[in-house]
């Protein structure tokens, strides 16, 4: 519950009608110097990585550690158990039969990608997060639906309540509104 | 700037066929369709259904509740036919499964644009199969209480699983199966939560839609990272939905009994799989499109390439068969030699038969464009499969073991009445489980195939 004396401004936030126009926003935006800022849409817009500067994701990475993890640990449980901890005599087999834990392995391999993907994408995004200050724009619920949103925020060094406002609206911006923190 | 918006090439490929989403649909209409389903009062067809299918989901839990009491003596299974239903029943669900993982992951990798109106339906049908499936093999183990012994945890025994075992891959394979469908189908679901989120009509429902949609908000970053693993667990998911069934048929093939000791195995029982899979889509898509209205998003193109996947995967399963009785007679073994001889003409000379008219006779309709097109002539192919997957599983587990090396021991099987009743059973908590689902969650996937129309609409402006 904010207080209504002069809440202090979390950003500047422009409605787009197409994902192209916020493409284009994005991009000026960038080339004008603004570094901290977000754009919101229903579906991802082809280039607006680029056009907003983003690095390349850790998600690869992370599925990667998670793999090797998944294939060590599937050789290691079944060796432990196999071999050291409950050595017993299936058909003559040499104790350590690892072609026969290639299963195990590969399975353990997926699982462990799996959770790593899973997990990795949503710390990245740092989800679950109730709350987030862009919901308190009228008409964001729309962001799901059909408008494409650009969010400067107020931490950006180029920050200007009153200049940044006016770069939005000249890009054609269908409605741009304050961000309440 | 590095990368500028692509178009994209046109949906419709060729004039002939209809497209994947009819050009009448707008990013509005989409979204209403997808989610007026769930936000308007609940029809009294989904009542009636419902009502049948939890009745049948009590049968499930008094046959398993007596099953309990009596063990599995109820059950036709007996010396030497040890498996019986419950793993007929486990091999069915779970290749019937195999579909949704296709679908969502594989179509995805190869950039199928029609997948998008089913995957998400095609998803949770693979749950719920999953879910039948792992009911069976724990209750036939006779003790279920003891089921988390197959696991591989430390205990006051000192024992561990083998792991030569394929019994114990099987148990690494389905529970990786099962969990990271879960994974996949939720991580799909979550920007479609958001849209419901946003839509509901009261605070209490906003309240957990939004729970579970975790705070998506649609940021460029979010959607960079979500892409990326959304794409990595298609990829990881493709060679899971090949590994799954073949680890099932090395449970058969690394038996000895004639009939089981197979290399085709593998590839046949992968084949079989996605075959029963489409198979049971299109069993569930046809009634599903009228009776919601989402002829215009699941149009007859998906139809027709369902039934040509169900046609070609029909055809393997078919060579399978060939094969399996060629390599019969040229091993030269005689006991290899009596087990094809009395599958098909001893004492269930009527299922292998009736297995030759579902699953290699039935499907050749599939051939010809004017049964593709037609809904009730798909439908009908389409329950012959059904039928004709689940007598394949029996065909090769009673009739294998019902003759095996001794001939004192040589004995028949049949189902007893509670074996049916569990089987029914498992159908009507699968039918039931999809009927919630309709009910509750998005059926198609909501931001692909807005992102269908944003591609079209791009291709048309540039």
């Amino acid at each position: 519950m904010a207080a209504e004396t002069r809440t202090p401004l979390y950003g500047l936030m422009a409605e787009f009608e197409t994902g192209h126009s916020l493409l284009v926003a994005a991009d000026r935006a960038r080339q004008d110097g603004y570094r901290i800022m977000d754009a919101y849409s229903p579906v991802p817009v082809e280039g607006l990585d680029d056009a907003l500067g983003l690095r390349r994701s850790w998600v690869p990475l992370i599925v990667l550690c998670g793999g090797l993890t998944g294939v060590t640990f599937g050789f290691l449980l079944p060796y432990w158990t196999m071999v050291l901890a409950y050595p017993i005599n299936i058909g003559g087999r040499p104790l350590n039969s690892w072609p026969q834990w290639v299963p195990i392995m590969f399975e353990c391999t997926i699982l462990f990608s799996a959770f790593a993907a899973f997990f990795g994408m949503w710390a990245l995004n740092g989800l679950p997060q109730p709350y987030h200050p862009v919901f308190n724009v009228p008409g964001f619920e729309r962001s799901n639906e059909d408008r494409y949103f650009l969010a400067i925020e107020a931490r950006d060094p180029r920050f200007d309540p009153v200049a940044t406002r006016s770069f939005l609206e000249s890009m054609g911006a269908y409605a741009v509104s304050d961000i309440p923190s | 700037m590095a990368r500028r918006v692509q178009p994209q090439k046109p949906l419709v490929v060729q004039r002939a066929n209809p497209p994947v989403l009819e050009p009448t649909e707008t990013i509005n209409s989409v979204t209403d369709r997808i989610t007026s389903a769930i936000y308007r009062p609940t029809p009294l067809g989904w009542y009636i259904g419902f009502a049948i299918f939890f009745s049948l989901v009590m049968v499930l839990m008094y046959s398993l509740t007596y099953l309990f009491i009596k063990g599995t003596g109820i059950w036709g299974i007996n010396i030497p036919v040890g498996w019986g239903f419950a793993i007929i029943n486990f091999v069915w669900w779970i290749g019937i499964g195999h579909a949704g993982t296709l679908i969502s992951a594989i179509l995805l990798l190869l950039y199928q644009e029609w997948r998008t109106a089913i995957n998400r339906l095609a998803e949770a049908m693979t749950l719920f199969a999953v879910a039948c499936a792992g009911i069976f093999p724990i209750v036939h183990t006779g003790r279920p209480w003891l089921a988390y012994w197959l696991l591989p945890y430390p205990n006051n025994m000192g024992v561990w699983p083998q792991f030569r075992s394929p019994l114990v891959w099987d148990v690494f394979a389905v529970t990786t199966y099962g969990t990271v469908s879960l994974l996949f189908w939720y991580t799909g679901l979550v920007p479609d939560l958001a849209v419901m989120r946003d839509r509901a009509k009261n605070r209490f429902v906003a309240r957990i839609y939004g729970a579970f949609a975790l705070g998506w908000r649609g940021s460029a970053r979010h959607w960079k990272n979500y892409n990326i693993a959304y794409l990595i667990l298609a990829g990881i998911s493709t060679p899971l939905v090949v590994s799954v069934h073949s680890v099932v048929s090395l449970d058969f093939a690394s038996a000895l009994v004639p009939g089981w000791h197979s290399t085709i195995f593998p590839p046949y029982f992968v084949a079989g799989a996605i075959f029963a899979g489409f198979a049971m889509v299109l069993t569930i898509t046809i009634p599903l499109r009228v009776f919601y209205k989402m002829q215009s998003i699941i149009t007859m193109r998906h139809i027709e390439n369902m039934a040509k996947v169900t046609l070609v995967t029909g055809l393997v399963v078919a060579y399978g068969y060939l094969t399996e009785i060629f390599m019969s007679w040229y091993s030269g073994e005689t006991f290899e030699r009596y087990f094809i001889q009395n599958r098909i003409s001893g004492p269930y000379w009527w299922s292998f038969w009736a297995l030759m008219l579902c699953n290699v006779m039935a499907p050749q309709a599939l051939w010809f464009k004017r049964v593709r097109t037609n809904l009730a002539a798909v439908f009908l192919v389409c329950m012959f499969v059904n039928i004709g997957m689940w007598l394949e599983r029996f065909v090769i587990v009673s009739t294998s073991l019902h003759r095996d090396f001794l001939p004192s021991s040589w004995d028949g099987y049949a189902g007893t009445i509670w074996d049916w009743s569990t089987y029914v059973g498992t159908i009507g908590l699968f039918l039931a489980l999809l009927f919630l689902f309709l009910r509750l969650l998005p059926m198609i996937s909501i931001f692909e195939t807005k992102e269908l129309v944003v591609h079209r609409e791009e291709s048309e402006t540039h």
